[in-house]
């Protein structure tokens, strides 16, 4: 069976060369960076050199950069490092409700560790408003975390005029990156960032590394505890085989980015267009423009994403959704529902992110599979054009939007 | 994730469509979980003669649609309101720990497209054939009758605590 990978924005594949050098790392150039011995000084080498690599891709200086475990832990290290560092369990954090969970749930338990958190509402197209931001701005606010591209829908937040108005008042911006770098030109100091989160598994690194940049003066405490590893930031002997794998990955992504853009682009304007001409009542969800060039995030009319993606799988697509099945959750997506898109349309959502090994081929598959899934959902479902909600005895099904 | 029976019902499922002169019709469900499952049910001699459903949501949702149909196809009405959510589920070899409060309301649909059945039936009078399995009808607090202009709860029933 033919198999198609269009979910890119969950994980890729690690890029060939880039596992060859995290085998050299692991069998060859094993050592601790921080013995004093051949072994370790080769591998300090390795890392130092990773860092600049690293450094390089998002503009930054080799010595702002913090490797971590993830873009989980990336985030988690700036908000509650600069909230611990800034004030003492009190304080004032600004963020946006689209963000990703390792966000959204790092500020939700420093709420109740006694800081503010203001989560700004997002428009239709999922974007927060920068003057928003500045109106939120307080005199004890220590932080402002907004993502500089959404994970579901793809949306790039304007986080340059979101920092060039929290620079004003001397608020230190931290932006999630971790849908962006790599994919997407990005640089620190044209979008005057003090911190920023990086993951490797999202640009054919592997999975398990990350990296937090953090601008020379920014003021953090660490979070994990123990050795003076990462200049005292971040315990814990290097991740060595996936650091340098991870700078390998990085090196890839900046030498092909216009190559690696252009293509999913062509290939996600080949199905959206195909798809629409296809298929009625489906409409985009996120900015037209101001978007991720590999996500496609849609909704579709009448269905619910779960069973979508469980009969394109049958086929040997791979996609995701962001209704309420699959979120293993009781409520569709937070970004959606954030955009104000109604929960039925919601449940209808699917995201198909392309990457460097997709093909033209394997967009037409989708396009011959995906219309005919579709169309028998549809025919199986209670709603449709003309008797949406209608219920057999007049009254409405749907009534309960509930839990507000 | 999903048993093989499960992915079999979800992929063929049973029984699909409208009956456009019911004696009964049923739903439940509701956008902001995910799920609408609507039972259209044909009684003949207090049995069920004939049963189709539509139901928007997840595999689960579509699986337990379609298992609880062919279980209660023959059945007399008595024996059909027996069916829990959870006898649909153990018929499906089970569902996963999170579809069993949220995707698991075919057998609350069913119900109530009975009770809608036995409301019509003491409405218009007719107590006919079948008429003494009225009684058990239902769960207390929801099995009044289906009045014209009823409004259809959206809120989940049954199996959420």
């Amino acid at each position: 069976m033919r198999r198609v990978y269009l979910d890119h924005a969950a994980t890729t594949p690690v890029h060939p060369q880039v596992a060859k050098v995290a085998v050299q790392y692991m069998t060859e150039t094993f050592g601790n960076p921080s013995s004093i011995h051949c072994f370790g000084r080769e591998a300090r080498q390795a890392v130092e050199g990773a860092r600049a690599t690293v450094a390089s891709l998002i503009g930054a200086q080799p010595e702002e950069i913090y490797f971590t475990s993830g873009g989980t832990e990336a985030d988690n290290l700036a908000i509650q490092g600069v909230a611990l560092a800034a004030a003492d369990g009190r304080g004032h954090i600004i963020t946006s409700q689209v963000e990703h969970h390792a966000v959204l749930h790092t500020c939700e338990f420093l709420e109740k560790r006694g800081f503010d958190v203001t989560y700004l509402p997002v428009d239709g197209h999922g974007m927060v408003d920068p003057d928003q931001v500045a109106r939120a701005i307080r005199k004890d606010t220590v932080l402002i975390t907004v993502m500089l591209a959404n994970n579901e829908v793809g949306t790039i937040q304007p986080i340059a005029d979101i920092a060039r108005l929290a620079r004003e008042k001397g608020v230190p911006v931290h932006t999630d990156a971790v849908q962006a770098a790599g994919n997407i030109p990005v640089d620190v100091n044209r979008l005057g960032v003090d911190l920023m989160s990086l993951s490797s598994h999202k640009i054919y690194g592997p999975k398990g590394t990350g990296a937090l940049y953090v601008r020379r003066g920014t003021r953090i405490s660490p979070t994990v505890h123990g050795g003076a590893h990462e200049r005292g930031l971040r315990a814990g002997t290097e991740n060595v085989p996936g650091i340098l794998a991870m700078a390998k990955a990085s090196e890839l992504a900046q030498a092909e980015m216009p190559q690696r853009m252009a293509h999913v682009a062509r290939l996600r304007d080949r199905f959206l267009k195909g798809l629409m001409e296809k298929v009625p009542d489906v409409r985009l969800n996120g900015h037209p423009t101001a978007r991720l060039p590999n996500n496609a995030s849609v909704s579709v009319l009448y269905v619910e994403g779960e069973s979508v993606l469980l009969n394109l799988d049958l086929q040997g697509i791979a996609a995701s959704s962001g209704s309420a099945c699959t979120s293993g959750r009781l409520e569709p997506s937070h970004v959606l529902v954030a955009m104000g898109i109604p929960h039925d349309i919601s449940q209808g959502s699917l995201r198909f992110s392309f990457g460097r090994g997709n093909t033209e081929e394997d967009v037409d598959y989708v396009l011959e599979v995906l219309p005919s899934v579709i169309a028998r959902l549809r025919a199986m479902s209670p709603l449709g054009p003309g008797k949406k909600q209608a219920g057999p005895a007049g009254g409405r099904a749907g009534a309960a939007r509930g839990r507000g | 994730m999903y048993s093989e029976k499960v992915m079999e019902h979800f992929t063929n499922p049973r029984n699909v469509g409208e009956i456009p002169d019911a004696d009964g019709v049923g739903q439940v469900g509701n956008p902001v979980c995910g799920d609408i499952m609507r039972m259209y049910i044909k009684v003949r001699r207090g049995r069920i003669a004939d049963i189709k459903f539509k139901t928007f949501g997840c595999g689960a949702a579509i699986a337990t649609s379609s298992m609880v149909t062919e279980l209660v196809k023959g059945k007399s009405v008595a024996e059909a309101l027996e069916i829990s959510n959870r006898t649909v589920a153990e018929a499906l070899g089970g569902l996963p720990p999170h579809k069993m409060h949220c995707s698991n309301l075919a057998a609350d649909a069913l119900h109530r497209a009975i009770q809608d059945y036995l409301g019509k039936k003491k409405a218009s009078g007719a107590e006919g054939r079948g008429a003494r399995v009225g009684t058990r009808a239902g769960r207390p607090g929801r099995g009044g009758a289906a009045k014209q202009g009823r409004r259809w709860s959206g809120r989940r029933t049954g199996a959420q605590t």
